[in-house]
């Protein structure tokens, strides 16, 4: 494996190699906390949070774990450092900690996560793996945030809270649209959003699998 | 990776220590944070009191909360006897820190339903309540009531007036009703309709027959002020509101003790 260079670990997988935009990972949380984006920036944070350590601790007892218990290793790692911001959001964020309910919890699921974990901190050294799970959590934070605001600014004509959009039913000229609060409006705008990311970078383009026949009328008898 | 760690004592030690590292991190966490999770709540509960009173706002600072809930004072109500007693009596330190869902699951001080309207299942002896005096007469009566909805049991306050009979506020704080239909228990609007409505009917304090009905409260609805609109596509949500309300008003909740506060004896 070439050397990798810490700039390249760090801000490839913002755009070049998205976790969302790319590889299609932790799109569950995407959908359930993106509706404000307050909430989004604090599940940022965490999960920033949790993929530096978790990586961090996997990559330095790496040389330590025996191959036949590897994955369990991990989820213990990533449960308790998850079961840790949890405890910490509660105590210091106590409304939003409330707000995102289940889901910090649900981080331990972030397919993420485990994935940086098993396929860079069990190869790399502790700082690379460090600034692998910054860069992957930047990257997944750069996903919730632009989805969060436009489902934030279109769904309630609020950005963090200011008013955006003067809504109708307040006396201003906007009417919310009901869809952009509900889960599913993320995955038109995380779908927009790959589109986007694809014509910018054509390389992401994935070949067909197989080619679609030309469509041939035929007699039937 | 060699080979080497996959033997059985390297898993093993690998797996020891590691349960053991993360056990004293996560407990650690849980410990030290512990005082500052239990203030959070303490505080978003008198915060939620206060609001369901209609005395400030629910985004209030943290000093407006705490400066307003000092006004209020505490009470430890015996259920069914409308008898105020005092912490001890109750196994709490004081009567704010009393904690009736613990209460509730301790057979000295509690106990089951057999008729069990609410769908509590146990009921704590002792009850707070949270009075607001201005000169010498009540001015706000706040009660915290449960019971189950729908799909969880909802845990809310209702505040009355003085007269303890008016409805002053109603505000759930934890349920786990339908997104957008039984949920709306929390809605401002459908709150707002609670405003003014009276408990009991004169002459029967005993048991209150208040009512959430089909079709909305019209001018010419007979015995408006004891009926609120129930929540459409919510009927199960609304039917457990009103036994919640008529269980906790009655003569085995808080009942007797509104009826001392009408006699002025609080």
């Amino acid at each position: 494996m070439a050397e990798l260079k810490t700039k390249d670990v760090l801000f490839g997988p913002i755009l070049h190699n998205n976790p969302i935009a790319l590889q299609i990972l932790g799109i569950c949380s995407a959908l359930a906390v993106t509706s404000s984006v307050t909430v989004s920036l604090v599940m940022c944070a965490s999960v920033i949070a949790v993929t530096c350590a978790s990586n961090f601790a996997v990559s330095l007892i790496r040389k330590q774990i025996p191959s036949s218990i590897r994955i369990i290793v991990q989820m213990t790692i990533i449960a308790s450092l998850v079961i840790v911001v949890d405890q910490f959001l509660k105590a210091f964020a106590y409304e939003i900690s409330k707000q995102l309910s289940v889901f910090v919890g649900l981080i331990i699921t972030n397919c993420i996560i485990l994935g940086r974990a098993e396929g860079f901190a069990m190869q790399n050294g502790p700082w690379l793996s460090f600034v692998d799970g910054l860069g992957n959590g930047l990257g997944y934070s750069l996903i919730l945030i632009v989805v969060a605001t436009f489902r934030e600014v279109l769904g309630a004509g609020t950005w963090m809270g200011y008013t955006v959009l003067p809504l109708a039913s307040e006396g201003g000229f906007y009417v919310p649209n009901g869809l952009m609060l509900l889960p599913p409006s993320a995955f038109f705008l995380i779908g927009f959003f790959i589109w986007a990311v694809r014509i910018w970078d054509p390389d992401q383009i994935e070949e067909e699998e197989f080619e679609m026949q030309p469509h041939k009328v035929r007699e039937a008898f | 990776m060699s080979q080497s760690n996959d033997t059985v004592s390297k898993i093993l030690i690998v797996a020891v220590t590691l349960s053991i590292v993360f056990s004293v991190i996560v407990s650690g966490a849980a410990v030290t944070l512990r005082p500052a999770q239990e203030r959070n709540e303490a505080l978003s509960t008198r915060s939620n009191m206060l609001a369901a009173a209609g005395i400030i706002e629910a985004d209030a600072s943290n000093d407006k909360v705490a400066e307003t809930f000092d006004r209020f004072e505490v009470l430890l109500v015996e259920m069914g006897t409308g008898e105020t007693v005092t912490p001890e009596t109750a196994k709490a330190k004081s009567a704010e820190s009393y904690d009736q869902r613990r209460a509730s699951r301790d057979p000295d001080i509690s106990r089951g339903l057999q008729d069990d309207p609410a769908g509590i299942n146990r009921q704590a002896t002792y009850r707070k309540a949270f009075v607001l005096k201005e000169n010498g007469s009540v001015e706000r009566v706040v009660l915290p009531i449960h019971g189950y909805g729908l799909w969880s049991t909802m845990y809310g306050f209702l505040a009355l007036e003085g007269d303890a009979n008016t409805v002053a506020g109603l505000r759930f704080y934890e349920h786990g009703e339908t997104p957008g239909l039984g949920a709306k228990i929390q809605s401002p609007d459908w709150v707002a309709k609670w405003k003014g409505k009276k408990i009991y009917e004169p002459g029967n304090w005993q048991n209150p027959n208040f009512r959430l009905i089909k079709g909305g409260v019209g001018e010419n609805t007979e015995g408006r002020e004891h009926k609120v609109d129930a929540l459409s596509g919510a009927t199960l949500t609304s039917r457990g509101v009103e036994s919640t309300i008529n269980f906790w008003l009655g003569e085995r909740g808080y009942g007797p003790f509104l009826a001392r506060v009408r006699n002025g004896e609080i």
